[in-house]
């Protein structure tokens, strides 16, 4: 066996005491590598980290410069992008459509997922076949998924028009009008995503403990008075994960918006990523478009932050009931 | 006891006891009600079923669009009825057959190149990485665990800018090489946080048997604790893959040819004056396919996989 060429562990003779003086340093030793093994092991991740954490911090360095593709040699210019695009009407605008997309798509996705997770939780025949095809829209990539639903929208190829027609909407239009791209654009955001928040609440509800449900049955409390007074409180600390990861990737959304509307008509879908990414791709203004990302970063990190306490007061409460 | 208090004490002792609810009621209205409430729920069963239905109705209808679209010939392209002669020429002109093969070719392996080589270096570093965030208590580890969660919550194009700057400066920009790098933002903190919590899993007294039977750490842990989170890893790793192979806005802005993927190709056919919405939407479904069969393979960890090992399925 390779095993006995090694030195006993220490663990083994611990029970003769430290007697002898080459033991104790050996000990001594060993504990000091194995205070320095974490440390060790989490290297490559740190270094990696760091390699990431670079190119972050000379973005943020960026927004204190005027660098653009036609200025290649920037100059110091301070708080001046800060100052301009905070005044601009421009940027007011797409922070708004930014919250108005993520807290309506958030909300949409939650209520659906939820709800598909009560029918799921049937377990009867169906809801078995459902379970197994809940999950494709959120393999599809998201941004195929928008170009998927941009030709069903198209009025000349897509299924929407003869469906509408079918319904007796008349004038449909596609994504032509500002408040129809908003809204498709929250729909197809919530196709990829429902399913998502509905199999995390479908774990949380298979977890439940049983007999405080059968207790309010024989009570005779309505289904409505159950799933307000026992299922949503205990199902909280499930859902809240499902909100806080909806959330901060809806706020950041580009790959939906961008495949299916682009940001228009006009600026009507233009979120703040949208005009990053026009600012500093489009437009190369680097330097512009990089202090859009980092207003929306900071808006970002200080949400998650907030939700993330919450969170854990929610599940230390939870473990402690 | 008397009576007297056990009427008092029923209201709250009312969830618990269950003898003295039917007994209030004569035998034939409780059947009644019984009954009344079976047809409710049978009535509740049916809209129940009525919902899901609709709602999977919403949720295929692209799939069986696209699928159909991508079976239409150029003539019947621009048509939305369902009844029509399928051909499967739109794949073969997407592939390239008749002709010796086509960029769409490229970008699909292109595509299996950067996401797995993502995947290998996500697993090279983060497995260690994971196993001391979940055995030990140190200094910096909750930081380099939140630091990672960090880096999927950050809006990208933070990072792309600069990055597409120095890239283009040390000529990692359109590389293969290139894109492995960048998509560890996607991958290492999906590897990092859902292997923690598979290896947090497992009781530590495993280890410590292992080292009291002569076992080495690194033997315990390789020999020991490896081989019983291989079905977490083996989750972990197809996870990654799939979000690797969807990530859409690191190709996007750091490829233009060489290292492009299917994501960022499938756009291309939308482009140019005359639009192939057929060949967008074979194009498309072939994309799709990989990510969608592993994840079939992997259903059982999906839900501790996608929620970072926050909840466990």
């Amino acid at each position: 066996m390779p095993l006995t060429a090694e030195a006993p562990p220490p663990r083994q003779d611990s029970a003769d005491g430290a007697s002898t003086a080459p033991l104790a340093e050996a000990r001594r030793v060993s504990r000091r590598r194995k205070a320095l093994r974490p440390y060790l092991l989490s290297v490559p991740a740190v270094l990696l980290c760091a390699g990431i954490l670079y190119p972050f911090f000379l973005g943020v360095s960026y927004t204190f410069f005027d660098f653009s593709a036609q200025n290649p040699q920037p100059d110091v210019v301070g708080f001046e992008n800060f100052a301009t695009i905070l005044a601009s009407d421009e940027f007011w605008a797409s922070a708004r459509v930014t919250l108005l997309f993520a807290l309506s798509a958030t909300a949409l996705e939650t209520v659906l997922g939820v709800g598909v997770a009560l029918l799921l939780n049937r377990s009867s025949l169906i809801d078995k076949l459902f379970e197994r095809v809940l999950i494709v829209p959120l393999m599809v990539a998201p941004i195929l998924a928008a170009i998927m639903w941009k030709l069903l929208l198209l009025p000349e190829v897509g299924w929407i028009r003869p469906i509408a027609e079918f319904f007796g909407v008349t004038g449909y239009n596609g994504t032509d009008s500002p408040v129809m791209a908003m809204v498709w654009a929250i729909v197809v955001d919530a196709w990829i995503f429902t399913p998502f928040v509905a199999i995390i609440a479908l774990a949380g509800l298979r977890s439940l403990p049983k007999s405080p449900f059968e207790a309010a049955s024989v009570d005779g409390a309505s289904w409505w008075l159950t799933f307000r007074k026992l299922t949503l409180p205990m199902l909280w600390p499930y859902l809240l994960v499902a909100v806080i990861f909806r959330l901060m990737d809806n706020l950041k959304m580009f790959d939906v918006i961008f495949g299916l509307t682009s940001g228009g008509p006009g600026d009507a879908t233009t979120t703040l990523q949208i005009s990053a990414y026009l600012e500093a791709i489009s437009y190369a203004r680097y330097s512009r478009g990089l202090t859009y990302m980092f207003l929306l970063w900071a808006l970002v990190f200080v949400i998650s932050m907030i939700l993330v306490k919450y969170l854990r007061r929610i599940q230390d409460r939870a473990a402690g009931v | 006891m008397g009576p007297t208090t056990e009427t008092t004490t029923e209201p709250m002792a009312g969830p618990a006891t269950s003898a003295p609810a039917p007994a209030k009621q004569p035998p034939t209205s409780g059947s009644t009600a019984n009954q009344r409430k079976a047809q409710r729920g049978s009535a509740t069963g049916l809209l129940a079923n009525l919902a899901l239905v609709l709602y999977f109705a919403f949720s295929l209808l692209p799939v069986l669009f696209i699928v159909a679209l991508s079976l239409k010939t150029n003539a019947e392209q621009t048509t939305t009825y369902l009844w029509f002669t399928p051909t499967l020429e739109n794949y073969q002109t997407v592939l390239g057959l008749g002709d010796g093969g086509s960029s769409y070719v490229r970008f699909f392996l292109a595509s299996l190149a950067t996401s797995t080589g993502a995947v290998l270096v996500s697993l090279l570093i983060g497995i260690p990485a994971a196993y001391a965030a979940a055995r030990y208590r140190f200094k910096g580890s909750e930081d380099l665990m939140f630091t990672l969660l960090s880096f999927r919550f950050a809006p990208e194009l933070v990072v792309i800018i600069p990055l597409g700057v120095i890239y283009q400066q040390i000529g990692l920009y359109d590389t293969i090489f290139g894109m492995v790098w960048v998509l560890q933002l996607v991958t290492m903190p999906l590897v990092v946080w859902i292997l923690r919590s598979f290896f947090q899993d497992l009781p530590a007294e495993l280890e410590e048997a292992a080292l009291l039977d002569g076992y080495t750490r690194s033997q315990a842990f390789l020999k020991i604790v490896l081989p019983l989170v291989r079905p977490g890893i083996a989750a972990v790793c197809l996870l990654a893959f799939i979000f690797a192979w969807n990530n859409f806005i690191f190709p996007f802005t750091l490829t233009s040819g060489d290292a492009q993927t299917v994501t960022v190709s499938s756009l291309a056919f939308l482009g140019g004056n005359q639009v192939r919405f057929n060949l967008v939407a074979a194009g498309a479904v072939m994309a799709v396919l990989p990510p969608l069969v592993l994840a079939l393979c992997i259903q059982r960890y999906l839900v501790r996989g996608l929620s970072f090992g926050a909840v466990k399925g």
